[in-house]
């Protein structure tokens, strides 16, 4: 080991700070990005005497998370969620950070980096850091105000300005990061083409059967995908305007994003006399030319190759802290994975999938379900995987190409997965998890095996953040989630405490992962699914048994008997719970209309209840205050009587059919806006749903009954009726997203009963359309309902079939003394 | 002393569920019976803002309140999780098939 490096005799004056006997070397790092910072971090988690850091970095941020500029984009995540280490992390551990203030120039020779600003400081160690810069192919106009990368956080900022402009995008390339954007900018309302030179997407990850469903898939999305597209020439006045390509084509477009490619950010070394390649190289511990000059992260070149993911890096990141304390652990670079991050695209590539010779596949094709694998093997051993719609077993093959073993014995079974390879033939993760080796790396991102997560937890970290901040595995995509929740299940039982993607405490599965078993075991009341998939709790709690019970509903219609103690008072008593334990009253007004007969029966019965308030609702009808639950059977009789049904004010059900005046009376309407409302309402009330559904029809744009920011909405305009969906008005305001038009009623209609069960049998309980629809974007809804008729009528039947149940006025049950006892104390005769 | 007073047998209250009992002179009671058939009882009231408890949602040994879903334990009556706060606990015991809960008495005034 170096040992002038801490003796006491310091003989590098350049040292600006003495605390009393800490003699602290001065590392200087370029590049506040994830190499940079992660390198710091392993340092100080080694030892954070010996070094006093100062970290410059060119983006005016701390150190975020690049990998999730993607979710940033697609609005699934803020820039805040991203942060990986935010200012108290730097103070607290003595860093300076220098933001903004991009270094210009090195002098190894004096040792000290100067900055933009002219700032200048002197190190004993460097570290360049400095990652990547956006390939941007240089074809005229590629300099218009418009065409951006997609790197960092300006380049989002840029992006989503664009979108909220609105009109068209164009992406060149067709990779992972391509297609990130891509999907975000398509999220966020454009009309999005990607140009890609190659002749399928992604050909470094996938192979062309998985790349052919990729892109149906993003076609289905409304993606315009141009393979074979070679770009000549980007045209504008000024600005952007469109891409031309080779063959003649013109695509229009106000915002070109160029996704081709990147290259390691040398500038800076190579000026500064270092040995440079592709990238700067540097040895197993990431030591440059200069032996006080390191490098790490994606500038690098170690024996000759250059990377673009994170998982090496972190490697890297390792070897370097090691190194700097004369530790020896040198890098080797290992096999990588990678998936793509678009919500609802399974998509996974490990290894050599190319083939060759002496190279095997096994092909599985589940063309119902959108699911294909490949599996190739050389001489009895996994050296690559591609798999598509189906990823769960993606960490079991990337391990077995990592491991290199034989898989003579798995042959036959190998590609159903590791569940059925091992015995199981269950489709039980827990279990699957439990059999992965101690070195099965769980999170690619940050190298973590099940044995670090396994220590991690044992050491403390009692929850899916905890463990996250200890470890990193699942801290930086979130793919290994599900993996990391199951470990936890495992090694803790019931203390596991939920992470954000499980149902609940009682389970380790998330909303998606129960649903799918329900519907595919054919799981039939809450018990069966509480046992089948091992919840740690007796009858579970008050998140998941709601959820359950509505699950199991919509799966079995007719044939579920509903648990009325796994429902919410309200759907119990079927009125609304007030602060002072009394229930309101709401009673349907179908559109909104009532008459005579109907307000005299409200007036009666808040007379004779003395109930203490009667009001005109948000939701066009009238809400009767302070009942008692002895008196509800009473007043539900007297309304049923004038002809009055529940009006499930109180449900995750169909709320109001809000109308306006409409073409029968008002001078600007166009169509019938009030009869609609009344038939939408006739059909779909009463049925139960993952949270409240409000639906209104406007006659005219004006728009009189807010149909824009309800969960369907109807405009009708002249030629016809324009269908939104998606929008809320509740805590967070979002307008609808315009799903078609359509010429008729009848269409208006059946659209209106399909989109309702895609969200009944799509959606997780107690999530409104809004979030949904941002989840899975519109273009998925618009695929599945107003591209596809077949699908459309089947949706429409299979709502229909399920409101052939439950179109029973639950009122009248209960007037007739159907469950008087719930409304009746214990030992009333005693009163 | 305390007074044993009868209040209906082990059916009269449905599983994971609960039945109210309304005592001249004495606060509401919500009697539970959980899902392996024990039966508790508290003061109908919630600790946070009064909330009757005898229409929440029963799970394991507890009851998560109608109102704002605090978790109130049935074996002590203290709120459970991040939460703060007591709800007096009535006692309860089986005779055969009967339940029988147990009043304070009063002190005389
Ligand atoms: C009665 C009414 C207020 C009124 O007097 O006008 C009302 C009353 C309540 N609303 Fe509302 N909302 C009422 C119209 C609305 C509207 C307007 C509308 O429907 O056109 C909205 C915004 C539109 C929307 O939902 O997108 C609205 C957004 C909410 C929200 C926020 C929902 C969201 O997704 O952000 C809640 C909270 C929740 O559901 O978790 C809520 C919850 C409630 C609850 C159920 C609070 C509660 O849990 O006890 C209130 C029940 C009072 C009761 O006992 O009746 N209420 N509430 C309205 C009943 C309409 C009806 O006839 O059924
Ligand atoms: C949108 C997107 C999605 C991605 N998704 C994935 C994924 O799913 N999986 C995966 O493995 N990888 C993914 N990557 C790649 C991953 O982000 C990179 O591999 C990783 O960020 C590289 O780390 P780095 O530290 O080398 O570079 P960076 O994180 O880019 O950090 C370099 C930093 O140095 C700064 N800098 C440059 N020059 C100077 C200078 N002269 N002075 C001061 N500072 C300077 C830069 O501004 C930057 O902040 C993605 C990348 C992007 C852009
Ligand atoms: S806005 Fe809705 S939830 Fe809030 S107090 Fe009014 S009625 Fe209640
Ligand atoms: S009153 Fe019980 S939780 Fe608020």
């Amino acid at each position: 080991m170096d040992f002038h490096d801490f003796g006491p005799d310091m003989s590098a004056g350049a040292l600006s700070v003495g605390a009393p006997g800490a003699a602290r070397q001065h590392l200087v790092v370029i590049g506040n990005g994830m190499a940079g910072c992660r390198a710091v971090e392993e340092l100080l988690a080694r030892d954070g005497t010996r070094h006093r850091v100062t970290i410059f970095g060119a983006e005016p941020h701390v150190n975020y998370n690049r990998i999730m500029l993607s979710p940033v984009l697609a609005g699934e995540k803020t820039f805040d969620e991203i942060v990986i280490n935010g200012h108290d992390w730097y103070s607290d551990n003595n860093i300076e950070l220098i933001a903004g203030d991009p270094v210009v120039a090195i002098d190894r020779a004096a040792k000290t980096v100067t900055a933009r600003s002219g700032r200048s400081v002197s190190y004993d160690k460097l570290v360049i850091a400095t990652g990547s810069d956006p390939f941007v192919i240089p074809v005229p106009g590629h300099d218009l105000p418009g065409v951006i990368g997609f790197r960092d956080m300006k380049d989002v900022d840029a992006m989503l300005a664009a979108a909220a402009a609105g009109g068209d995008a164009v992406v060149i390339g067709g990779g992972l990061l391509g297609l990130e954007a891509a999907h975000g900018l398509s999220l966020r309302g454009m009309k999005v083409t990607v140009l890609h030179l190659m002749p399928t997407l992604m050909e470094r990850q996938l192979d062309e059967s998985a790349a052919w469903l990729l892109k149906s898939a993003l076609e289905a999305r409304g993606q315009t995908v141009l393979c074979g597209a070679d770009t000549a020439a980007i045209v504008g006045d000024g600005k952007v305007e469109a891409v031309r390509l080779k063959d003649g084509r013109e695509i229009p477009a106000s915002l070109v994003v160029m996704a081709v490619g990147i290259r390691p950010s040398v500038a800076l070394a190579r000026a500064a006399g270092l040995a440079v390649g592709r990238g700067i190289q540097v040895d197993d511990h990431m030591v440059t030319s200069d032996a006080d000059v390191l490098a790490v992260g994606e500038c690098v070149e170690h024996d000759g190759q250059v990377y673009g993911l994170v998982a090496p890096l972190w490697d890297m990141c390792r070897s370097l802290a090691d190194g700097l304390l004369a530790r020896e652990n040198p890098y080797r670079a290992a096999a990588t994975s990678t998936k793509l991050k678009v919500a609802g695209l399974d998509v996974f590539s490990a290894g050599n999938f190319s083939g060759g010779d002496g190279c095997e596949d096994i092909v599985l094709r589940d063309a119902a379900r959108g699911v294909y694998k490949r599996v190739v093997l050389k001489d009895d051993r996994v050296v690559g995987a591609v798999l598509y719609g189906d990823t769960g077993d993606g960490g079991w093959y990337f391990d077995l190409i990592r491991k290199g073993e034989s898989v003579a014995d798995l042959r036959d079974v190998l590609i159903y997965g590791q569940a059925f390879a091992s015995g199981g033939g269950q489709a039980d993760p827990k279990a699957a998890v439990a059999a992965l080796s101690d070195d099965a790396e769980i999170c690619g991102c940050n190298g973590v095996s099940k044995g670090k997560v396994l220590a991690c937890i044992a050491g403390g970290a009692h929850s899916l953040d905890a463990v996250r901040g200890g470890c990193k595995a699942s801290a930086s995509c979130g793919s290994c989630t599900n993996i990391v929740e199951n470990l936890l299940a495992l090694a803790l039982g019931d203390e596991v405490q939920a992470g954000a993607k499980t149902m609940c405490k009682c389970t380790s599965y998330g909303h998606d992962d129960v649903r799918r078993a329900i519907v595919e075991q054919g799981m039939a009341s809450i018990p069966e699914v509480m046992q089948t998939l091992h919840w740690s709790t007796p009858d579970g709690c008050s998140s998941c048994r709601p959820a359950l019970n509505y699950y199991l509903l919509c799966a079995l219609p007719g044939n579920y008997v509903d648990d009325q103690q796994s429902r919410f008072v309200n759907e119990r008593m079927h009125a609304n719970i007030q602060k002072d334990g009394t229930y309101s009253v709401v009673p349907r007004m179908w559109g909104g209309l009532t008459n005579p007969r109907e307000l005299r029966a409200i007036a009666d019965v808040v007379e004779k209840y003395n109930a203490p308030m009667v009001k005109v609702t948000g939701g066009q009808r009238l809400d009767i205050f302070g009942i008692k639950k002895e008196d509800l059977p009473a007043v539900w009789a007297d309304l049923n009587a004038a002809g009055m049904v529940s009006g499930h004010a109180y449900g995750k059900s169909l709320r109001t059919v809000k109308t306006c005046v409409g073409s029968e009376w008002c001078r600007f309407g166009t169509q019938d806006s009030t009869g609609l409302g009344v038939k939408i309402e006739r059909m779909t009330w009463g049925s139960w749903m993952p949270h409240k559904f409000k639906i209104a029809v406007s006659g005219c744009p004006r728009n009189c009954a807010e149909a824009t920011i309800k969960d369907f909405g109807v405009v009708c305009v002249d030629s016809g009726y324009e269908l939104h969906v998606g929008g809320n008005g509740g805590i967070k305001v979002r307008a609808t997203d315009l799903l078609c038009k359509v010429a008729t009623e009848e269409e208006a209609i059946e659209h209106c009963a399909a989109f309702i069960q895609l969200y009944r049998e799509e959606a997780r309980y107690l999530e409104r359309t809004a979030p949904w629809i941002e989840r899975v974007g519109v273009e998925y809804l618009r695929a599945q309902i107003a591209d596809d008729a077949d699908h459309r009528a089947e949706l429409a039947k299979r709502f229909h079939h399920s409101q052939s149940f439950s179109q029973e006025d639950p009122w009248a049950a209960r007037a007739a003394g159907a469950e008087s006892e719930l409304h009746q104390p214990l030992l009333a005769a005693a009163e | 002393m305390t007074d044993w007073i009868d209040i209906g047998t082990l059916s009269d209250i449905p599983p994971r569920g609960s039945r109210t009992v309304n005592l001249p002179g004495a606060d509401p009671i919500a009697v539970f019976r959980t899902h392996d058939d024990r039966i508790f009882a508290l003061v109908n009231r919630c600790p946070h803002k009064h909330g009757p408890l005898s229409e929440g949602i029963v799970h394991g040994h507890a009851v998560a309140c109608p109102l704002h879903n605090w978790r109130i334990s049935l074996e002590t009556g203290e709120a459970l999780g991040d939460d703060r706060g007591c709800t007096p606990t009535v006692a309860v015991r089986m005779t055969g098939d009967r339940v029988e809960i147990a009043v304070p008495m009063k002190v005389a005034a």
